[in-house]
């Protein structure tokens, strides 16, 4: 199992798509790794710049409907290769979401309410975010100061993360 | 209580229900194609794991990037051609036979009523307007579809989108559904199957079914299903000919998956479109949506009439009614890619192609390439283009391009006069 851990990158919108992400001009790599340079490359948001503030991130932080678009699993793919095994988010596209989990990687679902409140308590400088499924707790800290919040997650999902994804867990039960 | 569609395909097909909210289901089709399996089948050579559950049910095709543009798609093209050969996948389109994958697999008669279908391609929806259950997966359920014939789904809720009324000249389709999208929002139907119904959906043929089904995900749906129906059969009949006595009793045997009258729906919406105007898209999101005369003057470098939403030959009789005697805006670049094989023989036969070229038009063989910014007709940064496809995001044709969605017959309107324009204007 991954350890589910890291700092926070904020990304403040709804609606981030897998092109996003990654875009399809990468698809044609085989191996994983050679997306690591490219991830979020064409996302235009506020003053995020790629190149510098994807380096040594562990979660990512936004809003509605995220990983919207393509069913390409290189967009966890893009974030695993970059040691990013958690997105929280107010909702989540069907697929990314599915994929994340078939990965072994966390897409946690949050209300809005708790969403704003991470979103405010980053504002105060660069967090640091852990997340322990077995308690379903979020722990986040920045500046000495730190939150804790709860969320749900289903025995499936809980299942594909122990397992360590769906491959390992269908082979052996289907 | 009645069920819906999906629920007696579910039931139909249930293997597992582990943990209570989702269904593990047996699949009739596991469609594969070049950009999304080869990562699927390195994985299983990787665990050991180099099996397929059944050859017959695997449909495979290189269609993303055809004919290869370097060595890494031609590597991807190789390894879905050796692994479909080892493994005895017959029906395995290659260059020559090729064609984009959800206008091609139905096309063959490998989609019918009450099938459960998996592709590693978010446009699988497309299929549901045959009645089926076709769902976009990623890799590793692909992986695993590959391997053990089974995907998990969450039990699925249904909105049941009614679509009424009369529809004006020149509105199709692609007007609908981008209406559909408009009202409802990109994550509108995220996590639900969405049911086609009503009098203009029971009135359109098959490839206009297609169209809607195919951006039933733009929605963020899981599938976007119609009714089987006497259109349906027809479609099929020449494939099922030797299955069923008369085209009535295949249909009284597909009708056992129809949706109950009093099924139940998690939500309803009916939208009257006897008044809908021709409709394209502004910024970077498909429910971004707004009348072609509100963008009027619109400039536009490029026009794209292809892809699995609008590739077909109806598409292309269509854009070739407005194109008829006329020529391109002096400055536009106007590519055409017919999806299928058959279908660019087909519009050869009709002169279709010659009304394309006469208008200045390059045709491409089949591919999915422009639409995904892969090959044949990517674009330059700060470019526009008019296009038939379904996905408008930043850069989706190209780094810095913006790609405005339409019909086939604002497309070619639009390419004629060089910006954004109704089709009426040159259709009597």
């Amino acid at each position: 199992m991954k350890e589910f851990k890291g700092k926070v990158l904020c990304l403040d919108r709804s609606d981030i798509n897998t092109d996003e992400i990654i875009p399809a001009r990468y698809l044609t790599e085989i191996e994983k790794i050679a997306m690591k340079p490219h991830l979020l490359e064409d996302l235009t948001l506020g003053s995020f710049s790629p190149e510098k503030d994807v380096k040594d991130i562990g979660v990512v932080l936004s809003r509605e409907n995220f990983g919207c678009g393509s069913s390409r699993e290189h967009a966890p793919w893009a974030l695993e290769v970059n040691g990013i095994y958690v997105v929280l988010a107010q909702s989540f596209a069907r697929i990314f979401r599915q994929n994340m989990f078939n990965c072994g990687m966390l897409a946690i679902d949050l209300p809005q309410g708790k969403i704003d409140s991470l979103f405010e308590f980053c504002k105060q400088g660069q967090a640091f975010l852990s997340v322990d499924i077995e308690a379903l707790k979020i722990q986040v800290e920045a500046h000495g100061r730190s939150l804790e919040l709860s969320f749900a997650m289903s025995e499936f999902d809980k299942a594909l993360v122990r397992e360590g994804g769906w491959v390992e867990y269908a082979d052996k039960n289907y | 209580m009645g069920k819906t569609i999906s629920e007696k395909i579910f039931n139909a097909h249930l293997v597992d229900e582990p943990f209570g909210d989702v269904s593990v289901l047996r699949l009739d089709r596991v469609f594969c194609h070049e950009i999304t399996t080869p990562t699927a089948i390195q994985d299983l050579v990787a665990r050991g794991k180099d099996r397929v559950f059944d050859p017959d049910k695997i449909k495979a095709v290189i269609d993303h990037v055809s004919p290869a543009k370097d060595s890494k798609t031609a590597m991807q093209g190789k390894i879905l051609r050796q692994w479909a050969e080892r493994h005895g996948i017959k029906d395995f389109f290659d260059i020559g036979n090729n064609g984009v994958c959800h206008a091609i697999f139905p096309e063959k008669g490998f989609v019918r009523p009450g099938l459960t279908i998996i592709m590693g391609d978010s446009h699988t929806c497309t299929h549901g307007a045959f009645g089926a259950f076709a769902a976009g997966v990623g890799t590793t359920d692909l992986e695993v579809g590959i391997l053990k014939g089974v995907c998990t789904f969450k039990n699925p809720e249904t909105y049941r989108i009614e679509i009424k009324g009369k529809l004006s000249q020149g509105v199709y389709a692609k007007d609908i559904i981008l209406e559909v999208i408009r009202q409802i929002s990109v994550d509108g139907a995220t996590n639900m199957i969405i049911e086609f119904v009503g009098n203009v959906v029971d009135e359109m043929n098959m490839d206009q079914r297609m169209t809607i089904s195919n951006m039933a995900v733009e929605a963020g749906a899981t599938s976007g299903i119609c009714q089987p129906d006497m259109t349906t059969v027809e479609y099929l009949w020449p494939f099922i000919k030797d299955e069923f006595k008369s085209p009535e009793a295949a249909l009284e045997a597909y009708s056992k998956f129809s949706s109950d009258t009093d099924a139940v729906y998690a939500k309803k919406k009916t939208i009257d479109v006897s008044l809908l105007e021709p409709v394209t898209t502004f910024g970077f999101k498909p429910d971004n949506v707004r009348l072609v005369s509100q963008m009027k003057g619109t400039r536009v470098d490029q026009v794209y009439i292809g892809s699995c939403t609008n590739g077909r030959i109806e598409d292309l009789r269509i854009a070739a009614a407005v194109l008829k005697g006329k020529k391109i805006k002096e400055g536009v670049r106007g590519i055409v890619s017919p999806a299928t094989p058959w279908i660019f023989s087909q519009a050869i036969e009709e002169g279709l192609i010659k009304i394309f070229m006469d208008a200045g038009f390059c045709v491409t063989n089949p591919t999915c390439g422009a639409c995904l910014g892969m090959s044949n007709g990517v674009l330059a940064e700060g470019e526009v283009a008019a296009a038939t496809t379904n996905r408008n995001f930043n850069g989706r044709m190209g780094k810095g391009g913006m790609v405005h969605l339409m019909s086939p017959a604002t497309a070619a309107a639009t390419a004629i006069q060089g910006e954004i324009t109704n089709s009426s204007l040159f259709v009597n």
